[in-house]
């Protein structure tokens, strides 16, 4: 798989595989292309060569608005600095998700995921409130709302300490695990390479 | 729904930012507003008082100053002319004419005007006694429903009168006192604003004037036609009348006093569009020392000279619209920007292109829909408030509970303001390049 940005500068990735359950930790330092292959294997970019198949869908195939429903219903992504929409309480910003990800709100359910990583004590609250840890979490639960085939976590614990990150690492394997959901992690951050045993190292 | 929902959300969330261009967008769709409403207002209560009168009769002058002080009472007479003259005028079996009311101005009390007129005036402007009666003798006064709500004035009363409009102490006839024996019922015209006696009280108050230089105390006691009006009375002066002045109930009883004045006579015809009734002005004022004026013709002259500056503050209003409009976009460009990586979450999160375009529209229409309620209230409530002091200057009451379909439509307009305004964030936003903006450090 290949992409190419418009400066010229390109980047070329092998062939990697990663079932329903399972994980896999992608390995390597600033500037080898980490979060350009997740882009592409979360559909934010299109790949100039090559292909991602999720299921039965390529991805690479898909059209823009195809793409972006497809993005919603399947995958799920965590990001190292977590966004989310600052005017909505933290179970609005959930049922958000659903709505974008084509789903019917389900607040039996947001309180459910909530309940499931631990902060539904935080449900009505607004994100600003929120701790890093707890950001964390709440990305979490967002990743995870639609019932993703594939979730997807960029860095999610560069930002955390020791303790947060095994926490952090633990939640994300045991939730993709209740989800039946494939799990790829990638990430500068050593301190995983012990936590995960199937890995690649991008160079 | 859930959109616009996310839209409101985002407006409500940081108010500080908006608040400046809500406010300058419904300074300007307020003060638009207001205009419609004064002059939505102002042309039905001259047109009320426009549609049954054909023509104005009076002293050569100013034809609109005739117009605007016998018609509307928010001028002063041009002069006056004599009943003599004007005798065919008031005739009751002219050909031509259908009704005819003689006018006498002159004084007014708390700038209310005080009319002298035969019992034409009543008919011709539909006028009802509510309370009490008309007048019976000189110096009795009914008065309409706007003054008696005004002044307080109640049956019964007396109260002096003051030259002209003005409700100045040193130019008050403070020996003449009238008394209150009627009050109308609300006529919905100008009727309801005057204070409507017999000529002859009208000459009376000013043969006062004159003869009150001389008056002295011995006059003390003399009382009129039963009535103890204190310091006054109207006998044993130099102006020459031995016993009651005139009293004069309808047009024919006038026609006995032809060395008398009266200020103007309004005129309906029987027929406005026949030939010899086209052609009356003219010959009254080519023929005679008294001027005819058509009021339709001179309230649209005065209209025209008045569109002036309405057009002015109608551009002023546009203008602030228009800064608004800049603003708004101004505002939702820089919340758009500030917002990129939630932007980008919601494509993340599935959210098309088109949602973000909607969202970004939606907020634009809320705010431009907010700002025009703030300009719909402050129309309203300052029409309202300001209701008084347009009362003194146009002798109209303006009511701020006065509501126009037209202001449906400034809602619309406002609505597609608020889409223009926020079109190009809208389409900035829905280009959001979600791997760049997520991928910059942040």
């Amino acid at each position: 798989m290949q992409y190419q940005y418009d400066d010229g500068h390109s980047f070329s990735f092998p062939d990697l595989v990663c079932g329903k359950k399972e994980k896999l930790l992608v390995l390597g330092s600033s500037g080898v292309g980490k979060s350009t292959l997740l882009h592409l294997l979360g559909g934010l970019l299109n790949a100039q060569k090559g292909s991602i198949v999720l299921g039965t869908k390529d991805l690479a195939q898909m059209k823009h608005a195809e793409l972006d429903k497809f993005r919603g219903d399947h995958i799920g992504i965590v990001f190292q600095k977590n966004h989310f929409i600052a005017s909505l309480s933290v179970l609005e910003n959930l049922l958000m998700a659903q709505f974008f990800g084509g789903k019917n709100e389900d607040q039996a359910k947001c309180m459910n995921l909530l309940e499931r990583l631990n902060i539904q004590g935080k449900a009505n609250k607004s994100i600003r409130t929120l701790s890093e840890g707890e950001k964390q979490r709440v990305a979490i639960a967002r990743a995870l709302v639609n019932n993703p085939s594939l979730i997807l976590a960029d860095e999610p614990t560069s930002a955390l300490d020791d303790k947060n990150c095994d926490e952090v690492i633990h939640l994300l394997e045991e939730q993709a695990n209740i989800a039946e959901a494939a799990l790829v992690i990638v990430t500068h951050d050593t301190r995983l390479k012990d936590k995960v045993s199937n890995q690649i190292t991008l160079v | 729904m859930k959109i616009l929902k996310l839209a409101y959300r985002n407006i409500i969330h940081n108010p500080l930012n908006l608040i400046l261009s809500i406010i300058l967008f419904g300074l300007g769709i307020g003060l638009i507003n207001f205009l419609f409403l004064f002059n939505a207002q102002l042309k039905s209560k001259f047109d009320s008082n426009l549609a049954e009168i054909d023509l104005v009769i009076g002293a050569k002058g100013s034809p609109l100053q005739m117009i605007l002080s016998s018609m509307y009472h928010i001028d002063n007479p041009t002069g006056n002319i004599s009943i003599g003259e004007a005798k065919a005028f008031l005739n009751p079996k002219h050909p031509l004419i259908k009704a005819s009311v003689p006018l006498s101005l002159g004084d007014s009390y708390k700038s209310y005007r005080i009319v002298g007129s035969t019992d034409s005036l009543f008919s011709f402007y539909h006028a009802e006694v509510g309370e009490g009666t008309i007048y019976n003798k000189d110096f009795e006064v009914t008065i309409g429903k706007a003054v008696a709500d005004d002044t307080g004035l109640k049956i019964g009363d007396q109260f002096t009168s003051s030259h002209g409009f003005n409700d100045d102490k040193d130019l008050a006839h403070d020996h003449a006192a009238f008394k209150v024996v009627g009050i109308l019922k609300g006529a919905g015209n100008v009727i309801d604003q005057l204070i409507i006696t017999n000529p002859s009280t009208v000459w009376n108050v000013h043969d006062h004037d004159v003869g009150s230089q001389t008056a002295s105390e011995d006059d003390e006691g003399h009382d009129h036609e039963g009535h103890d009006h204190e310091g006054h009375d109207h006998e044993g002066h130099d102006h020459g009348h031995e016993s009651s002045m005139p009293f004069a109930r309808t047009n024919l009883d006038l026609l006995k006093y032809p060395d008398k004045d009266i200020t103007s006579i309004l005129i309906k015809f029987k027929n406005r569009t026949n030939f010899q009734a086209l052609s009356m002005p003219r010959a009254i004022n080519e023929n005679t020392d008294m001027q005819a004026a058509s009021p339709a013709i001179e309230i649209n002259r005065l209209y025209s000279m008045i569109g002036v500056g309405r057009e002015m503050i109608r551009g002023l209003a546009i203008l602030i619209a228009f800064i608004s409009v800049i603003s708004i976009f101004i505002v939702l460009f820089k919340s758009m920007r500030e917002r990129k990586y939630e932007l980008a979450l919601i494509r993340v999160m599935g959210g098309s292109r088109k949602n973000l375009f909607l969202l970004i529209i939606l907020e634009g229409m809320i705010l431009t829909g907010i700002g025009f309620l703030v300009g719909f209230l402050l129309s309203h409530f300052g029409l309202e408030l300001l209701s008084n002091s347009l009362k003194s200057s146009y002798k109209y009451s303006f009511s701020g509970w006065y509501f126009m379909k037209s202001e449906f439509l400034l809602f619309g307009i406002s609505l597609v303001i608020g889409i223009i305004a926020s079109l190009i964030p809208a389409i900035k936003a829905s280009k959001t390049d979600i791997h760049n903006t997520l991928t910059e450090k942040g």
